[in-house]
Parts: C-alpha cells; sequence; structure tokens
C-alpha cells in the first residue's frame, strides 16, 4: 500500500511559546485505519489541524497524495474530510443545509441524492428540516460526519468521535467507519478510549507530549496484550523455587508468599491445569489464585509514564 | 477559482437576512423613515433650501450612505465573527478554497445586503421627498464602492474582534460621529472655519459628499477627489486584508 499522508518532522510552536508538537514523522497507509491515542494536551489535535489546513506548521513538511497541504491546499483539501472534537454547528440552520453547504463550500457540484443517503445512513433523515439547536447531543455529532461525508473524501480525520457519546451511538458510528472503510476511505482517529482503537483500528499510534512515541500495527500489540498473569497466594511462605515448577515461567514475589505465573494467552492453553497439578502433587497450597491481562492501557500509560 | 465554495458562502449568508429580515431590512427602513419624518417633514419644512435643495432631499444621500455604512460593517462583521465565535469556522478553514475566495463570498453578501438596504431606502426616501438624480451611473459607482469598502472593514473587524464588545465598539462609537460630522444632515459650508478644516479629515465626509454629488450635482468636495479617497480607503482595507491572510492573523495563528 502507498502512504496517503506523508509527515516528516513536523513542529508546531504556538504563539505563547507551547511546542505542541516536537518533530513528527508518520506515514499513513492508503485504506487504513489509523487510531491516535494519547492524553489531553499530546498534540493529537493540533496534528490534525495542521494536516487539514486549520493551523499552519512552524516546520516540516506534510504530503497528502503526494501534494504539499500548504503549497497545493486545493489538492490536499479536497481529498480530507474533518469531524471536529467540539460539537460546532450553526445553530440556527437546519440539517439538510448544513450539510448542503459543507458539500458546496468544498467546490463540488449539489447532489442531492447523495446527501439524502448519508442522511439516511446515519438515521438523520427525519431531522432534515429541524434546525441544529433542536438536536441532542448525539445527533449533532452525526451531523458533523455527514458534513464531513458530504464532498465525499478519500481521507477522514475523526477527532474524539466518541467523546461523551452513549454505547449505542459508539456501536453505530464504529459501523459507519466500517462502511467507509469497505470503500476505501482512509480513516484517522484520535481517542483516549484504548478500546476504541483496539476496536476498530489497524494501526495504533501513541502520541504524548508532542512526540510520537510508537506506531504499531494492532495485531502485534494484540501479541503483547496477549500476556497473563496467574498469581497464587500460597498459605506456606516459600524461598525457593521447587524444581519441579522449573519447566514454568514461574517467579515467587512478596517475599515468598505468592507465586506468579506468566503465560501467553492463546498459545499456551491448558498449561494452567497441568501448574496447578504439579503444585498439588507436591503438596503446595494456596489461598486464592487471580489472572490478569496487561492490556493496552499498560502499555500506554507506561509509554507515557517514561517520558513523563 | 472555487466557484461553488463562493457562491455557497455568498448564498449562506444571504440566506441568513431572509431569516432575520425583521432586523435585516425592516429596522434601517424604519429607522431612516423615522429620520425623514423627523428631520425631512417636520423640522425640515422649516428650514430654507441649501443651494436650491429641499432640506429633505439634501439630507436623503447622506441617510443612504449612514444606512449603508452601518450595514455593511455590521453585516460584514458578523459574518465572518460568527462562525469564529461558534467554531464552524473550521470548515471554511479546511474546505479547498483560498482566502480571496472566501473574503469574495463574505465581503460580496454583505456588500449586497447594504446595497439592497440602501436602494429600499433610497426607494422609501421617493414617498417623503422629491428625489432627483442628476448621474445615476455615478451613484451606483459610488453606492457600489462604498459598500465594498466597508464591508471589507467589517470583516477586518471580525477577524480582529474576539467578543462581542469588540465587535459591536466599531460601529456604534465610531460610525454614527463619522457620519453625523461628515456632512450628512448639512454642509459644511454652514460649520466654522476650524471645523470644516477637522472636517476634511473625516472619510465618510467625501462619500457622502460625492454621493450627493451623484444626485443634485453639489458637493463640498469635489467628487473626482471624492471618488479618489474611496478608492484610497479601498486600498488601505485591502492591504490591511492582504497582510491579515499572509499572516493568518486570529485566523490560522
Amino acid at each position: 500500500m502507498a502512504s496517503i499522508v506523508s509527515i516528516r518532522n513536523l513542529k508546531k510552536t504556538y504563539g505563547n511559546g507551547f511546542e505542541a508538537l516536537k518533530g513528527v514523522d508518520l506515514n499513513i497507509e492508503e485504506g487504513e485505519i489509523l487510531a491516535l491515542l494519547g492524553p489531553n494536551g499530546a498534540g493529537k489535535t493540533t496534528l490534525i489541524s495542521i494536516v487539514c489546513g486549520l493551523i499552519n506548521p512552524s516546520d516540516g513538511q506534510v504530503l497528502v497524495g503526494g501534494y504539499d497541504v500548504v503549497k497545493d491546499f486545493r489538492q490536499t483539501r479536497a481529498m480530507i474530510g474533518l469531524v471536529p472534537q467540539e460539537l460546532t454547528t450553526d445553530q440556527f440552520e437546519t440539517v439538510w443545509n448544513t450539510v448542503t453547504f459543507s458539500r458546496g463550500v468544498h467546490g463540488k457540484k449539489p447532489n442531492p441524492a447523495l446527501i439524502e443517503q448519508i442522511l439516511k445512513d446515519l438515521s438523520l433523515w427525519e431531522k432534515r428540516d429541524n434546525m441544529l439547536r433542536e438536536l441532542s447531543g448525539g445527533m449533532k455529532r452525526r451531523v458533523l460526519i455527514a458534513k464531513a461525508l458530504s464532498y465525499e473524501p478519500r481521507i477522514l480525520f475523526l477527532d474524539e468521535p466518541t467523546a461523551g457519546v452513549d454505547v449505542n451511538l459508539r456501536r453505530e458510528m464504529w459501523q459507519v467507519v466500517e462502511r467507509l472503510r469497505e470503500n476505501g476511505v482512509t480513516i484517522i482517529l484520535t481517542t483516549h478510549y484504548i478500546e476504541e482503537a483496539e476496536e476498530i483500528a489497524d494501526r495504533v499510534g501513541v502520541i504524548n507530549g508532542g512526540e510520537l512515541l510508537l506506531v504499531e500495527a494492532k495485531t502485534a500489540l494484540m501479541q503483547k496484550l496477549g500476556r497473563k498473569e496467574l498469581r497464587l497466594e500460597l498459605i506456606e511462605p516459600m524461598e525457593t523455587l521447587p524444581e519441579a515448577l522449573g519447566s514454568y515461567s514461574v517467579s515467587i514475589a512478596e517475599n515468598g508468599s505468592a507465586l506468579i505465573y506468566e503465560f501467553q494467552g492463546e498459545t499456551e492453553q491448558g498449561r494452567i491445569a497441568t501448574l496447578l497439578g504439579t503444585l498439588a502433587a507436591h503438596d503446595i497450597e494456596y489461598r486464592d489464585l487471580s489472572t490478569r491481562q496487561s492490556s493496552l492501557e499498560d502499555i500506554f500509560v507506561e509509554l507515557v509514564g517514561q517520558r513523563a | 477559482m472555487n466557484f461553488e465554495a463562493v457562491k455557497s458562502i455568498y448564498l449562506f449568508e444571504m440566506a441568513r437576512m431572509r431569516r432575520t429580515l425583521l432586523q435585516s431590512v425592516v429596522s434601517p427602513v424604519l429607522t431612516t423613515s423615522l429620520y425623514f419624518i423627523v428631520f425631512g417633514t417636520a423640522i425640515g419644512s422649516r428650514i430654507e433650501q441649501i443651494e436650491g435643495v429641499s432640506y429633505g432631499a439634501f439630507i436623503t444621500p447622506g441617510l443612504i450612505m449612514l444606512s449603508l455604512l452601518t450595514q455593511c460593517i455590521a453585516n460584514g462583521s458578523i459574518g465572518i465573527y460568527f462562525p469564529k465565535f461558534t467554531g464552524t469556522i473550521y470548515e471554511i478553514l479546511s474546505a479547498p478554497i483560498a482566502m480571496s475566495e472566501i473574503l469574495l463570498g463574505y465581503v460580496g453578501a454583505a456588500a449586497s445586503k447594504g446595497l439592497i438596504i440602501g436602494l429600499i431606502i433610497l426607494a422609501t426616501a421617493t414617498f417623503f421627498v422629491d428625489i432627483s438624480v442628476a448621474h445615476p451611473f455615478m451613484m451606483l459607482v459610488f453606492l457600489v464602492l462604498t459598500a465594498i469598502t466597508f464591508s471589507l472593514a467589517g470583516f477586518i473587524i471580525g477577524i480582529w474582534a474576539k467578543n462581542f464588545e469588540q465587535l459591536n465598539i466599531m460601529p456604534m462609537l465610531v460610525v454614527p460621529p463619522l457620519t453625523f460630522l461628515g456632512g450628512s444632515f448639512y454642509s459644511i459650508d454652514m460649520l466654522p472655519p476650524f471645523w470644516q478644516t477637522v472636517s476634511h479629515f473625516n472619510p465618510v465626509l467625501y462619500l457622502v459628499s460625492g454621493f450627493r454629488w451623484s444626485f443634485y450635482e453639489i458637493a463640498d468636495v469635489n467628487p473626482v477627489i471624492s471618488l479618489g479617497m474611496i478608492g484610497l480607503f479601498l486600498l488601505l482595507c485591502l492591504t490591511l486584508v492582504a497582510w491579515i491572510f499572509r499572516t493568518g492573523y486570529r485566523l490560522r495563528s
């Protein structure tokens, strides 16, 4: 796959001296779904804003489809759709008018049939003549998506699309994203919901303090995710590991009062049973046992924590 | 040139005028009618003619200019300020359009609205006083140039303003003194010499004087100078706008 967005050494320093981006390099492949994770103030929105043309970069370059976002803005912006984080709407406009306006302002000839289809897909058709101020927050979020889809972008930026959105709508949005991907649209979404990244992204990028800490395929991350831990609270503390446990990756924790067994969730199925059998055979008793999975969240917190 | 985009912005703005018909059209027409009743008919009937023109007819061009300036500044500034305030400007800034096209859409709409209101007031005036237009073409030239210039000024204010107070302060505090002291209601010959000199620093004097000349061929300053001055203000506004666009001032900072 070819890179549809190519970001080189992108820097942004705001007027008050705040360094929002400290040299970001990132390639986004055509047709993929990339999730950008990061805490508030990490630089996610700044990054998106530069690619979309909302703010000027201080240094570096962004190419979209081979065009420079500053010099060839007509080509790049025609390809890009943006759904902003804030629910910014013209309160006194109707749904139909505001979506039609979006298409026009992007230089596309009117296409009422397409707008109708988009509104129907987003369950907005019934509300087409309503003023935006009459809509709920979730509905407004859909309108923002409809606006961005009205001009048929090849790349869609979703800035925190599911912040403050209920579970149903979140599911619905994921379906919309899936449909778009089937049509070949490249999707970049920022989120701080890790489940969201896990659910729909092909690749995950972690951004913090204006730096891109990692970009990896989700499957690679899931392998790290797959690491599991079994913890046994022992009745009798032990000082050294019995030899019989040597073949397991078991270690003693908390001065001998607990055993920790690390295993791969999918590849080592059934090993817990044999481990517990071995323990029973050696009269090692435990009062409790628990398992836990190291999540993307752990990796994320660890990554972000290292740089803090 | 992204024609569809300019058209969309223009029509979007004009639609707002239709939606707020009462505020946009009826209110300035009503205000001006009151001026005609008070100054034109009531007080005007006791005032002698000025350079052969009845007082009511004499003040008509000034009243049209007063409304035109106020409306163009108000529409030009709110047009761009409102999306900034609500945040919907993101869509304009991320659209494949040049700043000059954004300007064309917003300023074009603001100037059109100003012109429509100016012409409605002119039509209203004919109900109160006898109006004759000596140079209809030049009248339109003055009207159009003034509308564009002050819509541009409004656009600049809209970009500069950080809140509604700043947005309102120019139209409220600056425009009325300039128009009232710019010879809308009198010929500056009626002023003491000192104030006549001061008046020549008032840009509105040139607009009103030139505009009035196109009606009655009477003027405080030579109409050519008036035209030149309007051109100068237009150039000044365009320069400022060009600087705003080049630096991304308060838009893409």
